[in-house]
């Protein structure tokens, strides 16, 4: 927009196409290796284009199962991923969204005293309350399950003040024309609430969706068995120290498929935000 | 189809903030009563209490001869315009009027027809696919009207709903709604500060200052029987001139001690009035007698067009006189403001009329 010239045009593009190789190079290259035997990896240099062991190895590890994380196939640790990180997104949005409405739209006591209670665990981080976390978890007996997976990571106090800021900004006169169009607290919370809330909702799922993907010391505290690694923690207890022991194609293989579905995500998403972005409702 | 009748009704908020201090008020069935007054006073509060939107500290507020003090606002059968219209953002025109009736219960295909007829009234047939933000203000303004009588309610409330347009648009719609409003058939009560929509659109006038009722009465006989200085002041644009008595030796003088030659209408008698049309301006010496008479300086000059405002230093004080058509006078010109004694307004020191 703010020059038409050819030359701008060229520059703009050049820094952004420079960019764009910066990033995607390595990933290009992990796919590059995923596609070579093992012996070619181990062999550099590796070559520049895609080999021919693409079917082999991804079905390999999609279905085969994985030797060394106790014969589990990829397929079930990006299930249990998904699970993971729909199950944080979801949970959280939920939470958050009606602890929120309460904040906002509710006069009830210690109202206030709730909304500090929240704001005060935003200075905690995951990491100071690990241990007793964990000890809850164990004497529940969630350990190696999805529920022990998800609920402790699904309390946000980020998510709930992102949306009390949303809630604030709705004008007084729309909640008091649908108290008067007969539409009680669920009927508000649905009918108008919800609906006004949809570009915020799904651009916290994205951010939320990433950050369960990808959440490794949780996962790896509470999860024993291989059949419940999310695949963040697969993909670290494929690599082993000795080079020689260590699958290398599979591990490439497993890594671009643990950047597909976030990448997806993102990509499929982005056109709810623009939307969302170009419709802003007033 | 209603009649509202508020008792007393007071309204303090939890921080002691007195905002309505016992309001007493009787609409007939099938009138429109506009409450006036400047921001703060207190109408808007009263509005909301007669919605159900705020809670009543004490008195009663009674639609149709039931009290409604605890019934919640979708039970009241009213019908709201907001001044911003409040249109559900995310829903088109048609499901914007359409909710009120859905939370109801109504069957669809009765839904269907009251909406649509009434968007054949407020012209909004061709609009009813749009979403709010795609409407101009005058088409939301529309949109909200249709909101409020497709529901068919006892009372329509109006909070300042012309405020946010032109003053082309407001004008328009000010008559279009004093229309609807008859043809409908319903009871309303609506919120402004401004007078001129005040004064042509009520059946009932209140006059509102400081969360009291300051008069009530028809438009034109509050315009004409100003109860107060402040609804002397209030009512009319410009507003009418007051000019202070001080208790002379030789009777009541002027605040520059020019003596008004004539007694009061009342002993009592602190401030007198008069409209900016009530005086004749004159250059002539000779003056009636019975009359009040004063040398005036004027100021400025503003022509309207059918008429014109002179501003005149007159007394101690500015007055505005009203002229038809072209003044002949010019800023700095020295003449006489004639104002008849029957004419004239007569307030005490609390500001109350007397005589």
């Amino acid at each position: 927009m703010i020059g038409q010239s050819p030359f701008r045009i060229f520059l703009a593009h050049a820094v952004l196409i420079l960019g764009i190789l910066i990033v995607a190079f390595p990933i290009y290259y992990t796919f590059v290796a995923s596609t070579q035997t093992l012996q070619t990896i181990l062999r550099p240099p590796l070559p520049f284009w895609p080999g021919d062991q693409f079917w082999n190895n991804y079905s390999e590890a999609l279905f085969g199962g994985v030797g060394r994380i106790g014969g589990v196939g990829v397929g079930r640790l990006l299930l249990n991923t998904t699970i993971m990180a729909l199950g944080v997104a979801v949970g959280k949005i939920f939470i958050s969204i009606l602890s929120a409405y309460a904040i906002v739209f509710f006069r009830f006591p210690l109202r206030m005293t709730f909304f500090w209670l929240i704001f005060i665990t935003l200075m905690l981080p995951v990491e100071v309350r690990i241990l007793p976390t964990y000890k809850v978890m164990v004497d529940l007996g969630m350990i190696d399950t999805y529920a022990g997976l998800i609920i402790p990571l699904i309390a946000s106090a980020t998510a709930t003040l992102l949306f009390r800021q949303f809630f604030m900004t709705i004008p007084g006169e729309l909640v008091e024309a649908a108290r008067v169009d007969g539409a009680g607290p669920w009927r508000f919370f649905f009918d108008i609430l919800l609906p006004l809330s949809r570009t915020n909702i799904a651009a916290l799922f994205v951010i939320l969706f990433i950050y369960g993907w990808t959440q490794y010391l949780w996962p790896l505290l509470v999860t024993n068995s291989n059949n419940m690694n999310t695949i963040v923690i697969a993909l670290r207890k494929m690599v082993s120290f000795a080079d020689a022991d260590t699958q290398w194609h599979l591990v490439m293989v497993t890594a671009m498929l643990a950047i597909m579905p976030p990448i997806l995500i993102v990509v499929l998403m982005q056109r709810w935000f623009v939307r969302g972005l170009v419709e802003s409702e007033k | 189809m209603a009649t509202v009748d508020l008792k007393d009704a007071k309204k303090v908020y939890s921080s002691g903030v007195e905002a309505v201090k016992g309001v007493s008020i009787a609409i007939p069935d099938k009138e429109l009563c506009v409450l006036v007054g400047p921001s703060g006073c207190g109408k808007s509060t009263l509005l909301r209490m007669i919605a159900g939107l705020e809670t009543i500290s004490s008195g009663t507020v009674a639609i149709d001869g039931k009290i409604v003090n605890a019934v919640g606002p979708a039970e009241r059968d009213i019908a709201m315009v907001f001044q911003n219209y409040a249109l559900y953002p995310h829903m088109k025109v048609y499901d914007n009027m359409a909710y009120g009736l859905r939370n109801r219960g109504t069957p669809k295909d009765e839904i269907d027809s009251r909406v649509r007829s009434t968007a054949k009234v407020l012209e909004l047939s061709a609009l009813l696919d749009r979403r709010p933000r795609e409407l101009s203000g005058g088409q939301r303004q529309r949109v909200a009207m249709g909101r409020a009588i497709v529901r068919n309610p006892k009372v329509f409330l109006f909070d300042e709903p012309l405020s946010n347009l032109d003053a082309k648009l407001r004008g328009q719609m000010r008559v279009e709604i004093k229309n609807l409003q008859r043809t409908l058939g319903v009871t309303s009560i609506y919120v402004t500060h401004d007078q001129l929509e005040a004064m042509t659109l009520a059946d009932i006038l209140v006059v509102m200052n400081a969360g009291l009722v300051e008069q009530i009465g028809a438009p034109l006989d509050i315009y004409e029987a100003p109860a107060s200085t402040f609804v002397a002041s209030f009512i009319g644009a410009p507003p009418m001139n007051l000019l202070a008595l001080t208790g002379g030796l030789s009777g009541p003088t002027l605040a520059d001690g020019t003596a008004i030659g004539f007694a009061p209408a009342d002993t009592k008698a602190a401030t007198l009035g008069f409209r900016p049309e009530d005086a004749d301006v004159t250059f002539n010496a000779k003056a009636p007698s019975g009359a009040l008479v004063l040398p005036a300086t004027v100021e400025a000059v503003e022509p309207v067009g059918a008429e014109s405002f002179l501003h005149c230093a007159a007394g101690g004080v500015r007055i505005v006189m009203r002229v038809a058509g072209r003044a002949a006078a010019r800023p700095g010109d020295q003449l006489r403001v004639v104002a008849r004694a029957e004419k004239l307004h007569w307030f005490d020191k609390t500001g109350k009329r007397v005589g």
